[in-house]
């Protein structure tokens, strides 16, 4: 029984970290229609930044700076930030497609940069004994995961309250006025790019933030946590949830997380032992099936309420 | 020294080209980019490889110094058919009912996750292990002072250039090549027209996918064939794409070829690690700099 509690909170921990991601990816595109699929490399750089600066001495990468946690969250925050200011000035301007294309690309470049530069990441070793806040006050493991819990809970909150009223400000209309129609908003002088830009690094400081979370929590990061399929599953959380809305993000974040880790124990627990190293492969295929299953049926998810998706222009056949 | 990375880039270079067509293909037909062509590449590679397994008891011999005999040129044409049925069927069953209801970036977003399910079940089907289509060794031969090649990566130059001019000549003197361009050019007054615009759609995945197919054993002949090939070629293929200017033809061509160079002739300067990187920056400063690319008209 006390088994399951805690498989529990560790499993309730993750569902709220990436419900602060995929609030972050929901200004993007529900809120402002940016296409970005490189969520793996926000969070990745968001992961290492907390890891380098918040890590006491250690050989094997750059670290040391013993940096106060939150100050390093806030600082893994700000470079998360400065990445997303650095690919979208070029590419937010292009059609979708283009900043899809770049988000892709900076998420591999970020992860080739991760595996090679041992120096600063520790190459595909990783970082090791990420530090945790108050980590020597409580007793049990199980009691730690409690309060680190409440934390994360407490933080999933304050960014869902600091983006329920940022997309309920005007600022939030403009945004949502570019996604419906962008012609129309410039002609009533707002400077469309200057917006998107904007959204665009905030949800990236969001994701990074997330990133810096993770790290946090598991206190062991290596380039194979950055993989594109967690940028899957994060937009399979923000569809299935509904984009467009705050709460279908975070909702998303808790049923595909729910489903991942469901059909991992599922696996271990039929599969053939020969067939173990392809569980991971049955997972994706799983959580895709759901996904593609969403969009042809339910576009707009279980809560997304608005018309988040922009009809395109030209029509094909 | 640079003479051997231009000639290697030139085979992959080839490669990637050969991806890149299709690729423009669809973005300029269909009019969404899509993220699952590499895994095209992939599967292509894949099928060629049980076909030349399934040939594997009549070994005919070798082409001269090549590696391969009759089994893979029966293999290529096998993968192409093979993996132009994947690719009708993938838009059957995803695109279709995403064009149908007028969404375009669920369309992008739906080839991504596709992409990720075709190499999946790449990893159920085949497993995650490196494969090859022969054991024998090549020698690389001096076709230059300073210069070597495999008779395989000959082989890959001459066959890509040769199926460049054969679609050169199927857009330009054929009734459905002819067709194809107007529906890139002009969708509505293609419809007008008369031109049967489902058939162009899929003659377009025919085209692109065979290309493909060919492209990844290309790959797999020269390189290796692995599940995540077709994944980490993504980048490259729109790279070459958006250098030649997306929906040019002839444009990815010789975007191909650039990006297949510049990544070859960059291990000079950094460090092979972040080769496949080059064609990502490359991309980037083509966005800056002409986001319509070398040969592009079309915004």
């Amino acid at each position: 029984m006390s088994g399951l509690v805690s498989y529990l909170v560790f499993f309730l921990i993750l569902a709220a970290i990436y419900g602060v991601v995929s609030l972050g990816l929901n200004l993007q595109w529900g809120y402002t229609g940016l296409f970005n699929i490189g969520v793996a490399g926000f969070f990745a750089v968001g992961a290492y930044t907390y890891a380098i600066l918040a890590s006491p001495v250690t050989s094997g990468h750059l670290g040391g700076f013993n940096v106060p946690i939150p100050l390093s969250m806030v600082a893994a925050m700000l470079v998360t930030g400065v990445a997303a200011l650095v690919i979208g000035f070029p590419t937010l301007r292009l059609r979708d497609d283009y900043l899809a294309i770049a988000t892709i690309g900076i998420a591999f470049s970020i992860q080739l940069v991760a595996m090679n530069t041992q120096w600063l990441t520790g190459g595909t070793q990783g970082i090791y004994n990420i530090p945790q806040p108050l980590a020597n006050v409580f007793k049990s493991n199980f009691e730690y995961n409690v309060f680190f819990l409440a934390m994360v809970l407490l933080i999933l909150f304050v960014v869902y309250i600091a983006l329920e009223r940022m997309v309920h400000s005007p600022w939030g209309r403009v945004l949502m006025a570019i996604r419906e129609d962008e012609t129309a908003a410039s002609s009533v002088g707002k400077n469309a790019f200057s917006y998107r830009l904007q959204s665009f690094v905030i949800g990236s400081m969001i994701m990074g933030l997330g990133g810096a979370l993770y790290a946090c929590f598991i206190k062991y990061i290596s380039p194979q946590d950055f993989q594109p399929v967690l940028t899957f599953q994060i937009w399979a959380m923000l569809i299935i949830g509904g984009s467009g809305n705050n709460r279908g993000a975070v909702l998303g974040a808790l049923l595909v997380w729910m489903l991942w880790s469901g059909s991992g124990t599922l696996v271990q627990a039929i599969l053939p032992a020969s067939l173990q190293v392809k569980g991971g492969a049955f997972q994706i295929i799983l959580i895709g099936l759901v996904l593609m299953l969403t969009l042809i049926f339910k576009p707009r998810g279980i809560l997304g309420n608005r018309r988040a998706i922009i009809p395109r222009a030209k029509q094909a056949p | 020294m640079i003479g051997q990375y231009l000639a290697d880039g030139i085979v992959l270079g080839s490669t990637i080209a050969l991806g890149a067509i299709g690729l423009t293909l669809t973005y300029n037909i269909l009019n969404f980019a899509n993220f699952a062509h590499g895994s095209l590449l992939s599967w292509g590679a894949y099928f060629g490889l049980v076909f030349v397994m399934a040939f594997s008891g009549v070994q005919g011999g070798t082409f001269g110094s090549l590696s391969f005999g009759w089994p893979f040129i029966v293999a290529l044409i096998g993968a192409a058919v093979l993996t132009s049925g994947l690719a009708l069927l993938v838009d059957w069953l995803v695109f279709r009912p995403l064009r149908r209801s007028n969404i375009q970036v669920a369309l992008v977003f739906a080839s991504f996750g596709a992409s990720l399910l075709l190499r999946n079940f790449i990893v159920v089907f085949f497993g995650p292990e490196p494969r090859y289509y022969s054991n024998s060794i090549q020698m690389a031969k001096e076709i230059l002072p300073g210069v070597r090649m495999t008779a395989d990566q000959i082989f890959v130059v001459v066959l890509a250039a040769v199926l460049v001019v054969v679609l050169h000549l199927f857009l330009t003197r054929t009734k459905l090549g002819k067709a194809m361009r107007a529906t890139a050019d002009n969708l509505a007054l293609a419809q007008v027209t008369g031109i049967n615009v489902q058939g162009v759609v899929r003659w377009t995945w025919v085209v692109g996918a065979s290309l493909a197919a060919v492209a990844g054993m290309f790959f797999g002949l020269t390189v290796q064939v692995l599940p995540e090939m077709g994944f980490n070629l993504v980048l490259p293929l729109f790279a070459a794409a958006i250098l030649g200017g997306i929906g040019s033809v002839y444009g990815a061509v010789l975007g191909g070829l650039v990006i297949g160079i510049a990544q070859d002739v960059s291990v000079m300067f950094i460090s092979p690690a972040y080769k496949p990187a080059v064609a990502f920056v490359i991309m980037i400063v083509v966005l800056l700099v002409r986001p319509t690319g070398i040969l592009g008209e079309k915004k």
